[in-house]
C-alpha cells in the first residue's frame, strides 16, 4: 500500500522539496508535476510556517513568500487533492510541530489521508516526543519520517528500529542550505541504521550538484534537495518551471545512474 | 532525571541535531546543582560580584499613597548589570565552563540578557556571540555598544518580524551549527527541556530571599507577590518559594500593549492558545492555523508571542493568576513609582507596578504585597520621552 516504498523499490531515489504556495498554488502544483517528469521518485511539499527553526536562508524566505500569498494549510490540502487527480508519485509534507498540532492531529492526519498525502517530516518533533502524532498517525496510514542527525550517535539505533517510510539523514550540522562540502562520516550512520532496519534511508541538507548526489547515493537508499530547488524558485518565480526540469533532471539522472 | 514537563506544557520539541546535546545539558545540570563546590562557587559570584542580596525595599510613600495594602519592592535593578537577568547568566555560564565549554551564544530582546551574558563571559573568559532582533539593536542601541564593549560579538537578526522570537529562532539555528564547544545560555523560563527548570532554578533566589526578609521584617509571609511576564523569568524566580504557600496570592503582568482588543500586544495568556514553539508545549500568540502572530509592547523585553511553560502550568491550575497591563498603564506606572519613590525602574518593571497600583487599594492596610522590579529603566528614558513626544538625543 505504501507508495513511499515504491520510490525506492527500483532504484536509488532522488526526492525533490518545493515550499508549498511559493510563489502561488498553482505554480507549485505545475512545479511537482515537473519535478515528476525530471525523474523525481518523491516530493516534499512544505507546510510554510512563520518560524522555521531548522531552515537556513533560502527556505525560510520561500516560507515568507508563501504566508504572504495567503497560502493556508487547507488550501494545501486542496492542492494536493487534485496533484492525486493526475499523478500517483509519492507525497509527503514537511512542516514544523505547532501548524499541525494546532490544526489538530486527528483532523489534520485524516485529511493527510483524505487528500493522498504519504508521509510527513516534522524536525522539531525528535523522538521523544513521537508520541504525540504516533498513534493518529497510524491510524490514518501516515508514516512520519524519523531524522538522524551527525550528533545522534548512540540514539542511531533506537530511532532506526522504530522509523517507518523513510529515514531521513541529515547530512551536516546547522540548517538546511547549500554546501560545498559534506564532512559527516555518513557511512558510518548508514552502517549503524542498516544494521538493524530495512527501512530506506536518504541524506539532506547541502546536497545540491549532480557530482555530490552520485557519491551520496552510493552510500544511501537516495538524496533529497531542498534549498537548490527552492533558489531556482526565488530566481525565477512563476517562470521557474523549465529551469526546475533540467535542474531536476541533471540530479535524478545522477541518482539513478548509481546502481 | 528531571520531569520534562508541568502538568501538560514543557517538553523538548527540537531537532534531533540539538538533542544529545540537551540530554547531556540535563544530565550535567543534575551533577553539578548539588555540587557544594559549583554552589559555593555561584554563591560567591552572586553575591560578590552581582551584589546579592538584593534590598527588599518598604515603598512607604506608595504604600501611603495608594491607601490600601503595605508595598515592598525587591530591587533586582540593584544588580550589577541592571537586572535579574544575572542571576542566570552566571549559573548558566559556570555550569558551560564545568561542562567543557568555551563559548556561549543568547538571544536578547531589551538587551538586558545580553548585556548580562557579555558580562558573564568577559568574567570568566569565555567567547560570547548574542542574537538579537534587528528591530531591537534599533531600539537598544546603547546596549548594543555595551555588549561589544564587553567583548561580545553582536548579530543583527533580519528573519521575520526582527524582534525577541527570530533572535531565538536565529540562536537556536546557531546551536545546531556548532553545540561540541558551544552552549545556547537561554535568557527566559522557556524553550526544551531542561531550560525552563535550570532558569527558574537560578532566578528561584530572588523568592528564597524575599521571604527571608519579608519574614524578618514583618514576621509574616506576604498577601500577594507581583512581577511583570514576557518569558517569565523574573516572575518565576519571585513566585517559586511561595508556590507552596497557598495564601500568598502570585500575578504576573502581561504586556497588553495598545490593549488586549487589538492586534497590537503580547498578551500571551489572555490572548493566546496552547501551542508548540520554541522547543516548548504552552500558550502562544497564534492565528488560526498556527502561525506564531507578530506581537507588540512598548517593552521589547516582554515583546515574545509566548510564555514559559510553568507559568501555562500556573495559569492552567489557577495557582497564579495573569493580568494584561497596557503600554499607557506602565508608563504611567512608570513615570509614578519615580515620583513618588525616586526610582527609574524597567518599562517591563512598570507593568508589575502599575497592577500594584490597581491591587494595593483594594486591600487591607494589615495586607502585604511584595512587587519585584526585575530591572533598572536607563535604557527606557528615551522610548519614553519619545512615547511622550518629548524629542531628546541619547
Amino acid at each position: 500500500m505504501s507508495r513511499i516504498k515504491d520510490a525506492f523499490n527500483s532504484n536509488k531515489a532522488f526526492i525533490a522539496f518545493v515550499t508549498g504556495g511559493d510563489p502561488t498554488i498553482e505554480k507549485t502544483k505545475e512545479f511537482i508535476l515537473e519535478i515528476e517528469k525530471a525523474g523525481a521518485d518523491l516530493v516534499e511539499i512544505g507546510i510554510p510556517f512563520s518560524d522555521p527553526i531548522a531552515e537556513g536562508p533560502v527556505i525560510q524566505e520561500a516560507n515568507i513568500r508563501s504566508l504572504s500569498q495567503g497560502t493556508t494549510t487547507d488550501k494545501l490540502f486542496d492542492m494536493v487533492k487534485e496533484l492525486r487527480q493526475v499523478t500517483n508519485i509519492p507525497l509527503v509534507f514537511m512542516t514544523y510541530l505547532n501548524p499541525v498540532f494546532h490544526y489538530g492531529y486527528d483532523k489534520f492526519f485524516k485529511n493527510c489521508s483524505d487528500c493522498g498525502i504519504d508521509g510527513i517530516i516534522i524536525p522539531d518533533l525528535p523522538f521523544e516526543e513521537k508520541p504525540e502524532v504516533a498513534d493518529v498517525a497510524v491510524k490514518y496510514g501516515i508514516e512520519v519520517v524519523s531524522l538522524i542527525a551527525p550528533t545522534s550517535e548512540d540514539r542511531i539505533k533506537t530511532i532506526a528500529e522504530n522509523s517507518t517510510g523513510f529515514i531521513y539523514v541529515v547530512s551536516s550540522m546547522g540548517v538546511t542550505g547549500t554546501r560545498s562540502q559534506i564532512t559527516t562520516d555518513l557511512n558510518s550512520i548508514l552502517a549503524s541504521v542498516k544494521s538493524v532496519t530495512d527501512v530506506p534511508a536518504a541524506v539532506g541538507f547541502g546536497i545540491n550538484t549532480p557530482a555530490q548526489a552520485e557519491k551520496i547515493s552510493k552510500i544511501s537508499d537516495g538524496v533529497i534537495v531542498g534549498s537548490a530547488i527552492v533558489k531556482i524558485i526565488a530566481q525565477y518565480g512563476a517562470d521557474a518551471t523549465p529551469h526546475i526540469y533540467e535542474y531536476v533532471k541533471s540530479m535524478s539522472d545522477a541518482v539513478h545512474n548509481v546502481k | 532525571m528531571l520531569n520534562p514537563r508541568f502538568g501538560i506544557h514543557g517538553g523538548q520539541y527540537i531537532p534531533e541535531t540539538l538533542m544529545n546535546e540537551i540530554i547531556n545539558l540535563e544530565k550535567q545540570y543534575e551533577y553539578y546543582k548539588n555540587n557544594k563546590e559549583f554552589n559555593d562557587e555561584l554563591n560567591k559570584l552572586l553575591n560578590e560580584y552581582a551584589g546579592r542580596p538584593s534590598l527588599l525595599y518598604y515603598a512607604e510613600k506608595m504604600t501611603k499613597d495608594l491607601g490600601g495594602a503595605k508595598i515592598y519592592l525587591k530591587r533586582e535593578d540593584l544588580n550589577h548589570t541592571g537586572s535579574h537577568k544575572i542571576n542566570n547568566v552566571l549559573g548558566q555560564c559556570l555550569l558551560a565552563k564545568k561542562m567543557g565549554k568555551t563559548r556561549v551564544i543568547a538571544e536578547t530582546g531589551a538587551g538586558q540578557h545580553g548585556v548580562a551574558t557579555a558580562t558573564a563571559a568577559a568574567l570568566l573568559d569565555m567567547e560570547c556571540e548574542i542574537y538579537m532582533g534587528k528591530e531591537d539593536t534599533i531600539r537598544q542601541a546603547l546596549n548594543v555598544y555595551r555588549m561589544e564593549l564587553l567583548g561580545a560579538k553582536v548579530h543583527p537578526v533580519e528573519s521575520g518580524t526582527m524582534t525577541l522570537k527570530d533572535a531565538v529562532n536565529e540562536c537556536m539555528r546557531e546551536w545546531t551549527n556548532r553545540v561540541d564547544d558551544t552552549l545556547y545560555v537561554l535568557g527566559s523560563v522557556m524553550g526544551p527541556h531542561p531550560f525552563p527548570t535550570i532558569v527558574r532554578d537560578f532566578q528561584s533566589v530572588i523568592s528564597k530571599e524575599s521571604k527571608e526578609q519579608i519574614l524578618e521584617i514583618e514576621g509574616r509571609l506576604p498577601d500577594a507577590v507581583v512581577a511583570c511576564v514576557g518569558g517569565g523569568s523574573n516572575a518565576m524566580g519571585s513566585f517559586y518559594n511561595y508556590i507552596e504557600d497557598k495564601s500568598v496570592a502570585l500575578y504576573g503582568c502581561e504586556a497588553a500593549g495598545k490593549g488586549i482588543d487589538t492586534d497590537k500586544h503580547a498578551a500571551t495568556i489572555a490572548k493566546g492558545s496552547l501551542g508548540i514553539f520554541h522547543g516548548m508545549k504552552s500558550y502562544f500568540c497564534q492565528d488560526e492555523y498556527g502561525q506564531i502572530a507578530p506581537v507588540y509592547s512598548i517593552s521589547a523585553g516582554l515583546d515574545y508571542p509566548g510564555i514559559g511553560p510553568e507559568h501555562a502550568y500556573l495559569h492552567d491550575t489557577k495557582r497564579a493568576t495573569y493580568v494584561p497591563i497596557t503600554d499607557e498603564e506602565a508608563v504611567e506606572a512608570f513615570e509614578y513609582i519615580a515620583r513618588t519613590e525616586g526610582i527609574i525602574c524597567a518599562i517591563e518593571s512598570a507593568h508589575a507596578v502599575a497592577y500594584v497600583k490597581k491591587l494595593a487599594p483594594t486591600m487591607s492596610k494589615d495586607q502585604i504585597i511584595i512587587c519585584t522590579l526585575s530591572g533598572r529603566g536607563d535604557k527606557d528614558v528615551a522610548a519614553i520621552a519619545r512615547y511622550r513626544g518629548v524629542d531628546i538625543h541619547e
